[in-house]
């Protein structure tokens, strides 16, 4: 695992702009960094995104894929983030059939004024990727 | 689609992001980028002369598409949108790519922070480059404001919207409006009596022709959108009829169940029918179901009995109420922190160690003791009184990190009032700082300070112990490093105020956020002080934070003023971002019906999927569920969205 040391992975973040994209805003306000391997895309609700965008972002360099909803019960559009952690639960399993290690994807539930959890949160992926090494998918498009 | 052109401004945000980002670079990489035709930076983009650059490049260049580099879309999106549209760009047309507290902010290092903004920007564009034109959809909307919380904000509030020529349904759980405003002695700096400048206003909102007051109600449940929400109110018995009860307290003579009064901060008892404060509104006893003996089977019926105007009805049932309204004022109040947290001071252990509204109620001329203080746990006057500040406020490793902002006033006047009507008497005062912000307060507090009267100690009281028939009060005082002893007959905790108890289960019912303290979170800290992100949600008071009689008025005022901008347009519009189909692609197999969270689309006669545009709110949970992807969001499409991705990463293009 030595040459993980240099391996800055790509991670694409989802994150539904009514709590967890503020989450990082919030860091932003509060000046706390977190690793710059993150890129964000806003989402209207974690509910709305589909195992085609996940699997495109690993077909497009994708390390890891972090996905940021509200916390269980707070959903703005009654129950979105549920709905994306089945999906998302099933995605791993069959990912993980194809030789995927479903640690590449991570789902957190984040409210708008926990910054500082959403830096912790950005902090671990990022580690935990970079420990896993460059993701083996290779047919990139 | 046509060719496009789109235009790139990049934000300096003064030093803000051209600090960690070189700006320039930025405009020049996207200068080059696909679809771009016109790329600049400057310094503040938000300003006129940054909003006339975008104008004037709009009809210059004749872009079908802008992207603002800038800060969160949450903070100017709608500002650029709406200079777009002053050129004549349809404002759908228009991305933020958040590269300052999402890059600058964040990253330190120049170099990565302008090539991850490089990559952002490139992605707000792809996201344009498959933007529409769309126009916002009107929706009907209800000319009615619910308010949440009858305290001394949500009865303000009220009055505002119900002056304006509104209707107001005005919801208290308790069974009379007034809140903690109405427990008070006097209100500093200006030492009126508190139920003196509240009860006209309790009777005004009471007596408004546009004002339906549901007291001993509670909302149970919220479904719709801005403009048209709909309620479900369940109004509690009090198995009194208001309009009968002459309040002659005779029902309240015979009841045989007492139990802790409230409104005297549980300092005194009260029967299981009772009048909860001589003001009350309605002004009505009320039955307490939990403390009777039993209504169903009737029990014991003494009060019934000796009623003379037949006012009591054991057939009361719970009533639900149904409403529609446009806009939602929540106003739910504060609680004080549960002094049991504080064991170090014998907080809810030794009965003379009391709260701060404890010691309002004590000192009322009205109060349990009609203003003859004694010590609660042997009825001895109070001759020496220790007070102590910050009670579970400013302590963030065990208890509350915020400053309650009002107690540091109060205080004073509490013993101030003391020093007054007990000249001999001794009030110490235990502070970290004195806090006193309000207009005129530092005036008011300083006064009492600087008379000598009452002795004022820096430092945290360390231990309270039960020394027989006196407390003893030890700690520092922190200016002379000395040890402080003091021997008193009754303690007063200011304690922290937290968010009122159910303001958890209330941001869920209104889909509203909290803060990370519990309280009720605005849109904006400075700009957006009392919306929510729930549009047509507004807040107001200590539910929103601490705060003091007159920020929570301007608060009510505040949020009525953006209730009523919600109920005076002529026509309500929302967003177009919303659902669409494509009939060639969709089988009518009715997943999107199924999973919709609003009703939004229907499978109906044409065997296709039908959006109703009123209804959806955009969410994109269709589109996800979709097994043909005939259903997608109005300019958030797959498409659009794998783009950005493919940008995000930095794949080159």
């Amino acid at each position: 695992m030595s040459e993980n040391s240099e391996f800055e992975p790509k991670i694409i973040a989802f994150l539904c702009k009514w709590t967890t994209y503020a989450a990082a805003d919030l860091c932003g306000v509060s000046r706390m960094p977190y690793p710059s391997n993150i890129s964000i895309i806003r989402v209207n609700c974690t509910g709305e995104i589909t195992a085609d965008m996940i699997l495109s972002a690993f077909e497009k360099g994708a390390d890891g894929i972090l996905i940021g909803g509200c916390r269980p019960g707070h959903c703005r559009y009654e129950d979105g983030n549920l709905k994306a952690a089945n999906r998302v639960h099933l995605l791993k399993r069959a990912l993980a059939e194809f030789g995927l290690n479903p640690a590449r994807i991570r789902e957190v539930g984040i409210a708008g004024a926990q910054g500082l959890i959403f830096q912790r949160a950005a902090e671990k992926f990022t580690a935990d990727i970079r420990a896993l090494g460059p993701s083996p998918v290779v047919s990139r498009v | 689609m046509a060719t496009p052109r789109i235009g790139v401004f990049v934000c300096h945000c003064g030093m803000n992001i051209e600090e960690t980002v070189d700006t320039a670079r930025v405009a020049e990489a996207l200068r080059e980028y696909p679809g771009v035709v016109h790329a600049e930076d400057y310094d503040y983009m938000c300003s006129e002369i940054g909003q006339e650059k975008i104008r004037s490049a709009i009809v210059e260049h004749r872009l079908n598409g802008v992207v603002v580099a800038a800060c969160t879309p949450s903070m100017h999106q709608e500002t650029f949108r709406r200079a777009a549209s002053e050129a004549g760009l349809n404002p759908y047309r228009l991305e933020v790519a958040n590269i300052r507290e999402q890059v600058s902010w964040v990253h330190s290092d120049r170099e990565v922070a302008t090539e991850k903004a490089i990559r952002m920007t490139r992605a707000a564009v792809e996201k344009v480059r498959g933007d529409e034109d769309l126009s916002p959809i009107a929706v009907g909307h209800k000319r009615k404001c619910l308010v949440v919380g009858g305290g001394i904000a949500g009865i303000q509030a009220a009055i505002n919207v119900a002056n304006n020529g509104y209707e107001v349904i005005l919801v208290e759980r308790e069974p009379s409006i007034g809140g903690h405003m109405a427990q008070l002695s006097v209100t500093f700096p200006t030492l009126d009596c508190a139920q003196c400048i509240l009860t006209p206003r309790m009777v005004e909102v009471s007596r408004h022709p546009n004002v339906k007051l549901l007291t001993y109600s509670e909302v149970l449940e919220v479904s719709g959108y801005l403009g048209n929400y709909k309620v479900k109110i369940r109004r509690n018995p009090t198995y009194v009829d208001p309009d009968k009860c002459n309040l002659c307290n005779r029902c309240s003579e015979v009841c045989p169940v007492s139990v802790a009064e409230e409104f005297n901060e549980n300092l005194s008892t009260r029967k299981a029918i009772y009048l909860p404060f001589e003001q009350a509104i309605p002004s009505s006893y009320v039955l307490d179901e939990e403390a009777c003996l039993g209504i169903e089977p009737l029990r014991c019926g003494e009060c019934a009995r000796v009623c003379e105007v037949g006012a009591i009805d054991f057939d009361m049932q719970p009533e639900i109420i149904e409403e529609e309204v446009g806009a939602i004022i929540l106003a739910t109040g504060y609680d004080l922190y549960d002094p049991s947290h504080l064991t170090e001071y014998g907080g809810g252990k030794y009965p003379d160690v009391v709260t701060s509204l404890q010691f309002e109620r004590m000192i009322h001329p009205s109060g349990p003791m009609k203003g003859d203080l004694r010590r609660p746990s042997d009825g001895r006057p109070v001759n020496r009184v220790a007070f102590i500040q910050c009670a579970g406020s400013r302590d963030p490793e065990r208890h509350k990190p915020y400053c309650s902002r009002i107690c540091c006033t109060y205080t004073a006047k509490q013993a101030h009032l003391f020093k007054k009507s007990h000249p001999d008497g001794e009030a110490t005062v235990f502070y970290i700082d004195i806090r006193t912000d309000g207009k005129g307060y530092e005036e008011f507090a300083q006064g009492i300070i600087s008379s000598n009267r009452i002795r004022y100690i820096r430092g945290k009281v360390a231990k309270v112990v039960d020394e027989g028939d006196h407390l003893g009060v030890w700690g520092v005082d922190t200016l002379s490093s000395e040890r402080v002893e003091l021997e008193v007959d009754l303690v007063v905790l200011a304690m922290a105020m937290v968010p009122s108890d159910g303001t958890d289960a209330l941001a869920k019912t209104f889909h509203v956020n909290l803060d990370e303290n519990g309280f009720l979170k605005e849109a904006h800290p400075k700009l957006r002080p009392v919306e929510t992100t729930t549009a047509g949600v507004f807040i107001a008071g200590t539910a929103q934070g601490p705060k003091d009689i007159p920020d929570s008025v301007a608060q009510g005022s505040a949020a009525a003023a953006q209730a009523i901008e919600i109920l005076s347009q002529e026509e309500l519009t929302h967003s177009p971002e919303v659902a669409y189909v494509n009939e060639e692609l969709c089988s009518g197999c009715g997943i999107c019906e199924a999973v919709c969270p609003y009703g939004a689309v229907k499978v109906e006669g044409t065997g296709v999927a039908v959006v109703n545009e009123i209804l959806c709110s955009g969410c994109g949970t269709c589109a996800a569920a979709c097994p043909a992807g005939a259903i997608e969001v109005k300019n958030e499409r797959h498409a659009q969205i794998e783009e950005m991705i493919e940008a995000a990463l930095g794949s080159e293009k």
